[in-house]
């Protein structure tokens, strides 16, 4: 052992935790400037109520066979919409499968969301945000991809920005680390964001890694990490907005860990009371984040019974317009299958393709 | 015209596409300075700049990944892996996304990239640097996988992979990196993927292999010319998709089959090539299709190395005991 004296810090940190709404929608210390407009925060919270009750849609459908598995966003829609909104049009997003907030206030439609759901490709052929990726089911496989996004951007000198949203799970992954290196070393404009909702379908947040947290796992990339408070869509927004903004302005990569708590089954097709009790769950409804800003925005007089009870009305309209479109989607060309693959199709594909087309007139 | 070798071709098709092709760019393991290990990027970082030839961090997945990101992006990222032990980790971002990016979102993202990496034995590497890794890319839709066999086919097949608008994995066999030598014009001009080349016409036995057994193929054509067997000689070149027209039609002349390859014989490419000719051109066969591969074993290191790779002695003998049916 060295002389205490021989040793000293050979590198030190610290993960700044942003915060600007309490749980009861009270701003204890002041708000950023994107806070100074209620309309602004009403847009926001719009977005959350519609993502929510859109989820819930979407569970009733799979309950009744009308859908196939689904990732409820219920109890992080301030994540995806802190982020999407501060995004502009010509940024790209790269969501995971949980990312439908983000997605919708993007300009993905929710016919396209069901139709993805519901098992049709069409529904990731975006015709609202063209360069915006797909959805990704691997876990964190699409980071890597992300700071390709950012360095095709960097490249060609656009002051764009890529921005990608993956879960808790996801920063065990070698994926992760590997992008994080290569975006730090490069100084991409990419933005990292963990929707760290606690859960990696049953394995808990403790389980996943002893680090203190999934912010500072940024530290080791050489770019700056922060934790905000994943339930307050105010300050998801201004640390998207701070790490877009410095990405934009080549200053490189940042990533930001949301912390939230996903209020339900990780998918349709998980039952989470097998690993997590009721008494585990009821403390965290009491810090989702739609509640909190409605008590907020009810405060300073931006809302109200009425405009609750119309917004509630107009979300399931919408809503059942698109459910009404997607079920009335006939199926793709079975064709599709090979027709897409390539940009075109292979001349040692053509008799496949032909017998396809064959046995599927005969069915017909 | 000088004379040069494969992994002279190989440097010679980057730069002609990088000087054609503005959003082509080249990524990896040591491509930078160093030129790579086998120098197959020498000189590209100095003419092209270190914006379009990139040293990477060590990290096979992300290099994989984030070439799908920039080629999503409409760059064209040439990414070279160094050996092909390394190119395990990138099956993941290979299969689940480069190969199906297109299907996935019907054509609005596409994923025009080159995956290259040395392959195959018979340099003496150490471990996980001989592996024949072919099968593992061509079972996946969606990708090509394509493999020159010489100085011309790498010139020419490397220019139409980057050119083409989806991933495309290319092998490079390295035993034949600097052993082989010939005149390749700079021409600009692409060979043809999805198609195999016919290297040699013969009437009596047909031999199909890839890579560096194509050499032993014509070896084991030229020892069994010498006894009076004609042996058509073809070149798979593009292994999926597969095109088995030239295969066939060969079969049907011949009657008699022979596939080489170094990867090891079960759920090898050849298995593939043997199931279409028993498909397709069965009643044309005089004798069994014989397959002459690696052993069903791991990959030895190089004391073994000469035990079990493939040789054209091995063909010929193949060869040989199919022409013994009547």
């Amino acid at each position: 052992m060295p002389e205490a004296s021989a040793r000293r810090d050979a590198a030190s940190f610290r993960i700044p935790y942003c915060s600007y709404l309490d749980a009861h929608g009270r701003a204890a210390g002041g708000l950023p400037d994107l806070a100074r407009s209620t309309d602004e925060l009403v847009r926001l919270y719009r977005a959350m109520v519609l993502t929510r009750a859109f989820d819930e849609k979407a569970v009733a459908l799979q309950r009744t066979g009308r859908l196939g598995t689904y990732a409820s966003a219920l109890g992080q829609e301030a994540v995806g919409v802190g982020v999407a909104s501060a995004m502009r049009p010509e940024d790209v997003l790269l969501p995971s499968f949980r990312e439908q907030a983000a997605m919708l206030w993007r300009g993905v439609t929710m016919t396209e969301l069901l139709l993805y759901w519901g098992g049709d490709e069409r529904g990731s052929d975006f015709k609202g945000p063209r360069s915006d990726f797909p959805v990704c089911i691997p876990v964190g496989t699409q980071f890597p991809h992300a700071v390709g996004v950012g360095m095709a951007m960097k490249l060609r000198r656009e002051p764009r920005v890529s921005v990608v949203i993956g879960g808790d799970g996801a920063t065990s992954k070698g994926d992760f680390y590997e992008a994080l290196n290569i975006a730090g070393t490069w100084q991409v404009p990419v933005v990292f964001v963990i929707a760290n909702n606690g859960w990696a379908i049953s394995v808990p947040r403790a389980a996943q890694t002893a680090a203190e947290t999934l912010a500072q796992k940024a530290i080791a990339a050489g770019i700056p990490g922060e934790q905000v408070d994943g339930n307050d869509v105010i300050a998801v927004r201004d640390a998207a907005s701070r790490a877009i903004e410095r990405a934009r302005s080549g200053h490189g990569a940042t990533l930001i860990e949301a912390v939230t708590y996903r209020l339900t089954d990780h998918t349709t097709a998980d039952d989470a009371r097998r690993y997590r009790t009721d008494a585990d769950v009821s403390p965290h409804w009491k810090e989702e984040p739609i509640a909190r800003l409605r008590a907020y925005l009810a405060a300073e007089g931006a809302w109200t019974k009425d405009a609750e009870t119309a917004l509630i009305a107009a979300c399931r309209k919408d809503i059942d317009v698109a459910v009404e479109t997607y079920l009335a989607t006939p199926p793709p060309a079975p064709t599709d299958m090979l027709d897409f693959l390539f940009e075109s199709l292979p001349t040692p594909l053509a008799d496949q393709r032909a017998a396809l087309a064959a046995r599927e007139s005969t069915h017909g | 015209m000088a004379e040069i070798t494969l992994v002279e071709a190989v440097t010679l098709a980057l730069a002609r596409t990088m000087q054609d092709d503005p959003s082509v760019i080249v990524l990896g393991e040591d491509v930078g300075r160093d030129g790579g290990v086998f120098r197959a990027t020498d000189g590209l970082l100095a003419r092209f700049g270190p914006d379009r030839v990139r040293d990477t961090p060590l990290a096979e997945t992300a290099i994989a990944g984030v070439s799908v990101g920039l080629a999503a992006c409409g760059l064209r990222p040439v990414a070279e892996i160094q050996f092909d032990g390394f190119t395990y980790p990138t099956i993941d971002q290979m299969a689940n996304h480069a190969a199906r990016l297109r299907t996935r979102t019907r054509g609005r993202l596409s994923c025009p990239m080159v995956l290259r990496a040395p392959y195959g034995g018979g340099i003496h590497a150490p471990e996980h640097h001989s592996d024949s890794v072919e099968t593992f890319f061509a079972h996946v839709p969606g990708l090509r996988v394509v493999i020159p066999s010489s100085p011309r086919q790498a010139y020419g097949l490397l220019l139409s992979a980057v050119r083409d608008p989806d991933p495309v994995v290319f092998l490079e066999p390295k035993r034949l990196y600097r052993s082989v030598r010939e005149e390749v014009a700079d021409d600009g001009r692409g060979l043809p993927l999805d198609t195999c080349f016919t290297l040699r016409e013969g009437g009596d036995v047909t031999l199909v292999a890839w890579g560096a057994m194509l050499r032993e193929a014509l070896a084991a054509a030229a020892q069994l010319a010498s006894e009076g067997i004609e042996a058509a000689v073809i070149d798979v070149a593009t292994l999926a998709p597969l095109d088995a027209s030239s295969i066939l039609r060969s079969v049907e002349i011949t009657g008699r089959c022979v596939i080489a390859h170094e990867a090891p014989l079960t759920g090898g490419f050849g298995g593939e090539i043997a199931a279409r000719v028993a498909e397709h051109a069965l009643l044309s066969l005089l004798a069994p299709v014989r397959r002459v591969t690696g052993l069903d074993c791991v990959m030895p290191l190089p004391r073994l190395e000469g035990s079990y790779l493939p040789t054209a002695d091995m063909i010929a003998a193949a060869a040989r005991d199919v022409m013994s049916h009547r």
